[in-house]
């Protein structure tokens, strides 16, 4: 049996890195790297996780750089030397060791009006939208994301602009934007629009790179935009 | 700004792209063809003065460019130097304005 040479964030900003040694198992991911460092080696590790299966969207964390969901990233795929460099996620302040504070992240899903708002009442019939039509699958492409924060991780304009609403809100709002039973269109089309929304996005793709999902909230991006548009010009903003 | 003219920003510095992307190539294929017997100011003058054709095709690039550069400017001005608000929107017009003179100021040269 092999050991993992592991460096792990420790502290809040000004911290530092704290090398681990870690034995290697077969199909290790690297959730279980970090989460035998804090059982057998130091409990006062800080890091977060809940599901384990890919479908909570808690355990993101930057790995040899990369931001990843660590619960379903083998140790196999990425630390082919041996090593791993664990860190928070990047654009979100450290609360402590590999916990981000996810708040601005989530605050930016209720500026982009990421919440549904339809028009009918119990009284009305269920709304009826067929599985194959174009309005059902571009809500359909970017449904099944999880909020792990990758793509919001993994984007330079965030970086550059913090109050850039990021992939996460953005594709959110598209997903309610062609939501044919969406009755705010125009509200959240105002909320998404200009310098801190969708026309900020420089199509870098590192949100579409790295989703765990394999969703592209570029693409997304792109549909708000062309809605933006069409309502610019039909003067509904 | 309100996100309504946030969005007029975009459509025009798409649109002014679109025109870029031909006036760019149309000047690229006279530049070549024109240097094919070598260049000089008086052959230069001789096809360009008095030439309404070329005088529009030169005035529509400049008002492009103008348009265009200043546009790109915002979001490199606010994500370099975290430059917002309203300072930022008079220089960009500035920026325009003096992209607009310098490039009529060269059109009429050339074309008056």
């Amino acid at each position: 049996m092999t050991a993992l040479q592991v460096s792990v964030w420790r502290g809040g900003a000004n911290g530092r890195l704290q090398r681990y040694e870690v034995p290697r198992y077969s199909s290790q991911t690297v959730l279980d790297v970090v989460t035998h460092i804090q059982r057998r080696l130091d409990p006062s590790l800080a890091y977060r996780y809940a599901c384990r299966v890919g479908m909570c969207g808690s355990c993101a964390m930057t790995v040899n750089g990369v931001p990843r969901w660590t619960c379903r990233t083998h140790v196999d795929k990425v630390a082919n030397d041996g090593r791993l460099e664990l860190r928070p996620l990047r654009n979100l302040p450290v609360i402590r060791d590999l916990v981000a504070d996810m708040r601005s992240f989530f605050d930016k899903w209720e500026r982009a009006k990421g919440h549904f708002a339809g028009a009918a009442t119990k009284a009305d019939d269920f709304a009826r939208v067929a599985p194959d039509s174009p309005a059902r699958h571009a809500a359909d492409a970017g449904i099944e994301c999880i909020g792990c924060g990758v793509c919001y991780a993994a984007c330079d304009v965030v970086s550059w602009n913090p109050d850039y609403l990021g992939p996460a809100a953005l594709n959110r709002a598209w997903t309610l934007v062609a939501d044919v039973r969406d009755a705010k269109t125009v509200e959240r089309l105002r909320a998404i629009a200009g310098d801190a929304g969708c026309h900020a996005c420089h199509t870098h793709l590192s949100c579409t790179e790295r989703c765990p999902k394999h969703l592209s909230p570029t693409a997304s991006i792109a549909g708000l935009k062309r809605a933006v548009t069409k309502a610019a010009l039909e003067g509904k903003l | 700004m309100s996100a309504r003219s946030d969005t007029l920003l975009w459509i025009a510095q798409r649109a002014s792209a679109a025109l870029l992307a031909l006036c760019v190539t149309v000047h690229l294929f006279t530049i070549v063809y024109a240097v094919r017997g070598g260049l000089s100011a008086a052959e230069i003058f001789a096809r360009t003065r008095g030439s309404a054709g070329w005088f529009a095709f030169y005035t529509v690039f400049v008002i492009a460019v103008a348009v265009h550069a200043p546009i790109g400017l915002r979001p490199v001005l606010t994500e370099w130097l975290g430059w917002r608000g309203r300072t930022r929107e008079w220089f960009v017009a500035a920026f325009g304005v003096l992209l607009a003179w310098l490039g009529m100021r060269a059109v009429l040269t050339v074309f008056g």
